[in-house]
């Protein structure tokens, strides 16, 4: 005897095309123009602060850095369908997202100049700080997931992981955690198609990154991670079914990386201008546009001001983070909750033989 | 030929590739990217993706499936991109990796090199710079590496190569490409267990490795003391007759590494020479090392990471008794 045991799909989605057409059928009731417009602007910031740190970088003003340009869409589509209560599990690309939930934008700089200040997490901002190592954060997901229900927040969690962030033992621990305990955690794979030089394609013999889902008891989809409106739906909903019914899911949103994978490698090596140019007209950004001008809500003088005033807000931030005194006694202050007297001895050690006046200097 | 560390560790890796068929070299963006300090540069165009291999971004497996494929008669080199990714496959190396020799009874050894980039300096991100020669020095069963020059980076290699253990093979990303030196084209082996005496000396002993190599010779250099310097190279075994001779020489013996201080591997290079050297001894011995917190981010580092001024403080004291 042979039956069926299992079947399960996966479905793509998308809103709004790369022409900025409306699926009207899809299209989100709570959506209107003006919220389009603010979407659109939150994009274009992400866009011009992306740009800022990159050239800050390259003048030695900022860390390696990580660029996001290309990923606006689901960053910024994802973050605007967050609830008050809902709780962000971040990776490290996601200035887009901490953007758009009104993280202080000279923090986010100061995190690209390398202080632990800029991980200070505001009271008001419902999130973990950045995580490096890749992916290691889901299992944190499950867990802020946990809390959730057994406190009784009424909010949910998105859990944020790339497309190579799915080869590793966390994230599948995770997505298994959250569906074994049914916790309201969303998990997002910001699927840009690049873990630094290998393709998706080489990532896993899977299909979908969003059939994943499966293996956890839990549904997965993708949407097209470059339409900001499908994007903004299909978070929006899966988050409200989390809240309400504590079902966690798996959206997988199909961007490109359209940079570097951070500052530190050269994409020459790895991949052709022809593996980038399909993505070019697909720009998450350019498609809101083409709307918001079919709509006449758009000109060339409204983005040259809107430009104007965005790049005005990043350099006022850029001075202040640029302003910013390290003092390394916070390295001491802050290890435990608690000072070990062997540990002030150290600091002490430091103080007394004037050693970092040196090391400022170099 | 004059190579950097980086050049000298990708032509020994070439010359095992070329020499054991039964050598690969796998890991994160170690194909076509060449990795991501480019210490794998080529290799995959000369061996191909079955020798050279991009692995999916998983730390765990690349440890785990190295300790299979070595179980069955390959010598896998694993590259774990930095050495705070690492942590991910702790549980494949120390439970596994580590165990797989002594609990078989030598029926099944699992010779690797399982290569890291490590310590800091360059200004990196989060977890790209950690010092952890002592974590995998503590528990037995791993050799644990760390050249300071390019002759020794290759050396070590080959003679891993040959070894019938796993290797732990930390290459300090701040010495990559500090500097060149004269490297043979040939294959060569470095002792592992041996440390090497840097300079000879007879008024202090400063015993080092890794990044704090050049950083102790300068500051030595500048101070115009008469000082000893020994860089271990291996972590563990730990070279404890070139640590005593040393101690029992000078008399006042410094131990710097950029490995924080608390639990570093200078508490037990001072055991040893406490136990058996004590009496030899004409001062306290000192550390001088990293502070005892996590390393911090790259903005504060150069406040973590010990400097010439602090070795030149230290000699200043130890030579002040």
């Amino acid at each position: 005897m042979i039956k069926n045991v299992f079947e399960g799909t996966v479905a793509y989605s998308q809103v709004m095309d790369e022409n900025g057409k409306i699926d009207e059928q899809l299209f989100p009731k709570d959506v209107d123009d003006s919220m389009i417009l603010e979407m659109y602007k939150k994009m274009a910031f992400a866009r011009a602060l992306d740009a800022k740190i990159l050239s800050l970088q390259r003048q030695g003003r900022a860390v390696t850095y990580a660029p996001m340009v290309g990923q606006e869409a689901t960053q910024v589509g994802a973050a605007m369908a967050m609830g008050p209560k809902d709780f962000l599990v971040p990776n490290f690309r996601q200035h887009g997202v901490f953007l758009a939930m009104g993280f202080p934008l000279e923090d986010i700089i100061l995190g690209w100049r390398g202080y632990e200040e800029s991980q200070k997490i505001p009271k008001d901002i419902r999130t973990l700080p950045i995580a490096v190592p890749v992916s290691t954060q889901m299992p944190h997901g499950a867990g802020v997931a946990y809390a959730q229900k057994y406190l009784k927040t009424g909010g949910a969690v998105l859990a944020w992981v790339g497309d190579g962030g799915t080869s590793e033992g966390d994230f599948y621990e995770a997505i298994n955690f959250a569906g074994a305990k049914k916790v309201p955690m969303v998990t997002i794979i910001e699927n840009n198609g690049w873990a630094i030089s290998v393709p998706r394609g080489e990532q896993t013999g899977a299909q979908t990154l969003a059939q994943k889902a499966f293996a956890a008891g839990i549904s997965g989809m993708q949407v097209d991670g470059n339409d900001v409106i499908g994007v903004y739906k299909a978070v929006k909903e899966a988050l409200e079914a989390a809240r309400s019914n504590n079902v966690p899911c798996v959206i997988e949103c199909l961007t490109y990386r359209m940079s570097m994978h951070t500052t530190a490698d050269d994409p020459g090596k790895y991949r052709l201008e022809s593996d980038v140019a399909p993505w070019l007209p697909r720009d998450p950004i350019l498609r809101v546009r083409k709307y918001l001008e079919s709509k006449g809500l758009w000109d060339g003088a409204k983005e040259a001001a809107l430009g104007e005033e965005q790049l005005k807000r990043i350099n006022a931030a850029v001075e202040v983070a640029e302003q910013f005194k390290p003092d390394p006694k916070g390295m001491f202050d802050n290890v435990y909750s608690f000072m070990p007297e062997i540990l002030q001895e150290e600091l002490d050690a430091a103080l007394a033989a004037n050693w970092w006046q040196q090391a400022k200097e170099e | 030929m004059m190579m950097n560390m980086v050049t000298a560790l990708n032509n020994a890796m070439d010359q095992i590739l070329q020499s054991n068929e039964k050598a690969v070299v796998l890991g994160e963006d170690v194909g076509k990217d060449g990795g991501v300090f480019r210490v794998t540069d080529g290799l995959v165009k000369k061996y191909g993706p079955d020798r050279v291999i991009d692995t999916p971004l998983a730390e765990s497996s690349i440890i785990g499936v190295a300790v299979g494929m070595s179980a069955a008669g390959m010598l896998p080199i694993p590259e774990i991109q930095f050495a705070g990714f690492m942590l991910l496959s702790f549980s494949q190396l120390v439970n596994h990796a580590a165990r797989f020799r002594s609990r078989t009874r030598s029926s099944i050894p699992v010779p690797m090199i399982v290569r890291t980039p490590v310590s800091g300096g360059v200004r990196t991100l989060e977890h790209h710079s950690d010092s952890p020669e002592v974590y995998y020095s503590h528990i037995g069963g791993l050799v644990v590496v760390e050249p300071s020059t390019p002759y020794d980076a290759k050396g070590l290699m080959i003679k891993a190569s040959r070894m019938q253990d796993p290797v732990v093979f930390l290459e300090p990303t701040k010495l990559y490409r500090l500097f060149k030196q004269e490297v043979p084209e040939d294959m060569y082996e470095v002792p592992i267990g041996k440390a090497s005496t840097v300079r000879e000396g007879n008024d202090l002993s400063i015993i080092t490795h890794g990044t704090m190599v050049p950083v102790v010779k300068n500051a030595v250099e500048k101070k115009g003391v008469d000082a000893e310097i020994i860089d271990l190279r291996t972590i563990n075994p730990l070279d404890e007759k070139a640590i005593l001779d040393t101690a029992r020489k000078t008399g006042r013996v410094i131990v710097v590494h950029e490995a924080s201080l608390t639990f570093g591997p200078g508490a037990e290079i001072a055991a040893r020479i406490a136990e058996k050297a004590m009496f030899d001894l004409k001062a306290p011995i000192l550390r001088v090392a990293s502070a005892s917190l996590p390393y911090p981010f790259p903005g504060y580092e150069n406040y973590y990471i010990p400097n010439e001024l602090k070795v030149a403080q230290a000699i200043d004291k130890i030579m002040s008794v």
